[in-house]
């Protein structure tokens, strides 16, 4: 079933990323549809991976690097069908999918890590967990909204269109989809703080000790909110809200990679 | 079951002789009713556009025999002297004739390659005459693959995809900032012939509202009314560059009419909402300046040129593409056809050999008298057992064969080896 589950949702996403970028050359909107498909039936697919996963690690999949890594690829897959079925909106897809094929693989292809399972456990956990790796897929997804949007526009104020820009979602909705990402993210991790400080108190009999994470996190919902205001004001709508997106992920792969390796106690990888 | 087609287009015909030979709904009808009436053909379809006027047909017998007459008719209807319309017609026939429909939806045979507009003509034409009654199996199910090759190379192939004029190329690239144009505005400056284009293409992508600036305000009243727009004052710059999303600007100036420090003023009082600027001047309208302005886009008659060139570069590489698709859909056809002409032939030759079957037993019973009743219709039924196992593997081939019905290239051919009654010489 491991296997079987595995091998489904690499074939699923893999088919769907070629129709994706099919639809992206052609613009045949059968392409695009068959595209979306694939990926509500990898999401299936990979769903029932994480499960197994799950089952054979006597533990959530979050409790280790790779399992964080696949729920984090499979949050990023459902934000983006979301988003992609808001804005009707496909030709993104070829760029998101790389992402989600490789966190995949990258963590159901590792061996699983032998560390103890963490001393937080129970529901309030689980969806502080949850919804703070949500808002971490759905900030990478407005990245990868940026860096299109950058790219675009500095094709458009070059002239130097070729193929690609013709395919390329308009300006506009770049922007609004990027923001729409944001805000799904700015929903996520607010209430997944939230509940990440009631399952502390539940442990310890208070909110709050000192952890670098907490502060880099705070700092990034900042970031975000700060992004938030400033993508529709005068002087950041366009380039400039799209660059303060792409240093506000950088942050977050920081709070990610740096913070969580090297500098906090009580976070292992989210 | 063959098929003609007589007609002309702009590489055979000037557009005098064009026209003279174009046809109007009503001629169309009435042309189509004249043709069956008069027997020139059993089937019929014109399609006209600006750039050709063709006649589709299936005649009662040979088409090289029908196509003289439907170029007479054709002579006669629009009352053009033959030796005039003679060197402007071009005759095809069955191959050839599909072939060059399928072409025509394709946008292949069109003045601008690849346009769009044909295959909305071709359905057009097709639905007036299927309602006419003047089509029949054969049309319908020409005409049914001839939509059928236009929806492919259209969403197959790059060939209809890119803009091919300066003022479609402008408007795309309008799209790819702000999206669809349904809730935006633009503003045209100059009311010429280029800005009414781009007017056109505008309307026709559904902007919501249109301003009109030019020197003689009568002119801009004119434009603004044909395409429900509005007027704006000559110089009331501040006011006009604050709403829209789009400024067009062909006028005849010296000197930039759009300044830096008049975009950059209206840049401030719209907030830094996107601003794309066509300047289709010549000398250029706008400052070269405007274009280092935050969140401005701006194009000139050269930039908007390239990008047309690059396009019709990049359709006619869509060509070959194009036409293999063109070509499957011929071959389908003729497969159909030939399947319709064959299945019809093997029926006509069963019909033809039990004819012959009855007159051969009949003679042969005189000289063999000595049978009795029950063998001689034991003999009947095994000669009718022997005509049907030797047809029936045939028939059953042909239909369930594509291959081989693509091999029989002529079934007329066949038709007069085994159905003609002409002495043996």
């Amino acid at each position: 079933m491991n296997h079987l589950a595995l091998l489904l949702t690499v074939l699923a996403y893999l088919l769907s990323l070629c129709l994706y970028i099919r639809f992206l050359s052609t613009g045949r909107e059968l392409t695009g549809r068959l595209g979306t498909l694939l990926l509500g039936l990898g999401l299936v697919a990979h769903y029932f991976a994480l499960l197994e996963r799950s089952r054979g690690l006597h533990t959530v999949p979050y409790h280790d690097l790779y399992g964080s890594m696949s729920l984090f690829g499979w949050l990023l897959a459902v934000t983006y069908l979301g988003l992609e079925l808001y804005h009707r909106q496909r030709s993104v897809g070829a760029f998101v999918l790389p992402f989600i094929l490789v966190f995949f693989l990258a963590a159901h292809l590792a061996p699983a890590d032998r560390l103890p399972p963490p001393a937080l456990h129970g529901a309030v956990f689980a969806f502080h967990v949850t919804l703070s790796i949500l808002a971490y897929a759905a900030f990478a997804l407005s990245f990868v909204l940026s860096i299109i949007f950058l790219g675009e526009e500095r094709l458009l104020r070059r002239h130097e269109l070729g193929n690609m820009v013709w395919r390329l979602p308009p300006l506009e909705l770049l922007e609004r989809m990027s923001r729409s990402s944001v805000l799904v993210g700015l929903v996520a991790i607010t209430i997944g703080t939230a509940l990440g400080f009631v399952s502390v108190d539940r442990l310890t009999g208070q909110y709050w000790f000192y952890d670098p994470k907490y502060i880099v996190t705070l700092l990034v919902l900042l970031l975000y909110v700060l992004y938030f205001g400033l993508a529709r004001t005068a002087a950041w709508r366009g380039s400039r809200a799209s660059k303060l997106c792409v240093f506000n992920f950088a942050v977050v792969v920081l709070s990610f990679t740096v913070v969580n390796l090297y500098l906090s106690h009580s976070h292992r990888y989210f | 079951m063959e098929i003609v087609l007589v007609g002309l287009n702009h590489r055979t015909a000037p557009v005098e002789v064009r026209e003279r030979v174009s046809f109007t709904a009503e001629q169309a009808r009435r042309a189509a009713n004249e043709l069956r009436s008069r027997g020139i053909l059993e089937e019929t379809l014109v399609l006209s556009t600006c750039n050709r006027s063709e006649v589709y047909g299936v005649p009662p017998e040979s088409s090289h025999e029908c196509a003289p007459g439907l170029s007479s008719f054709l002579s006669e209807f629009h009352e053009v002297r033959p030796d005039v319309l003679g060197v402007s017609l071009y005759h095809h026939y069955d191959r050839e004739a599909v072939r060059h429909l399928f072409r025509v939806s394709a946008g292949l045979d069109s003045m601008l390659l690849g346009e769009a507009e044909i295959l909305g003509q071709v359905r057009e034409a097709y639905r007036f005459a299927h309602e006419l009654g003047a089509t029949g199996p054969v049309l319908n199910r020409l005409f049914q693959g001839a939509l059928e090759v236009g929806k492919r190379v259209r969403s197959e192939t790059d060939l209809g995809t890119r803009p091919m004029s300066v003022a479609s190329a402008g408007v795309k690239l309008a799209e790819r900032i702000f999206g669809k144009l349904q809730e935006r505005t633009a503003l045209v400056l100059g009311a010429g012939a280029i800005s009414e284009q781009v007017v056109s293409q505008l309307h026709d992508r559904g902007i919501a509202n249109l301003l009109v600036m030019n020197r003689s305000r009568e002119r801009a009243g004119e434009l603004a009314r044909q395409f429900s727009g509005k007027v704006v004052g000559w110089g009331e710059w501040d006011a006009a560059l604050q709403t829209p999303d789009v400024v067009v600007s062909s006028v005849a100036a010296e000197e930039p009419v759009l300044r830096r420090e008049m975009v950059e003023r209206a840049m401030s009082a719209r907030e830094n909402r996107a601003l794309f600027l066509m300047d289709l001047g010549m000398p250029r309208n706008i400052d070269a300046g405007v274009a280092k302005l935050y969140n401005v886009y701006v194009y000139n008659m050269d930039d908007l040129s390239d990008i047309v060139q690059q396009n019709r570069q990049a359709r006619e590489n869509e060509i070959p593409r194009a036409e293999n698709i063109v070509d499957e859909h011929v071959g389908k056809f003729l497969s159909w056809q030939a399947s319709v002409e064959l299945v019809s032939l093997v029926d006509e030759l069963r019909a033809k050999l039990r004819e012959e079957r009855s007159g051969f037993i009949r003679a042969r019973m005189e000289s063999m008298k000595h049978l009795n009743e029950a063998d001689q219709a034991r003999m009947e039924v095994l000669m009718d057992e022997l005509l049907e196992k030797l047809l029936l593997e045939p028939a059953q081939r042909l239909r369930g064969e594509k291959e081989l019905r693509r091999k029989i290239q002529n079934v007329e051919a066949l038709r007069d080896l085994f159905l003609s009654n002409r002495e043996k010489p």
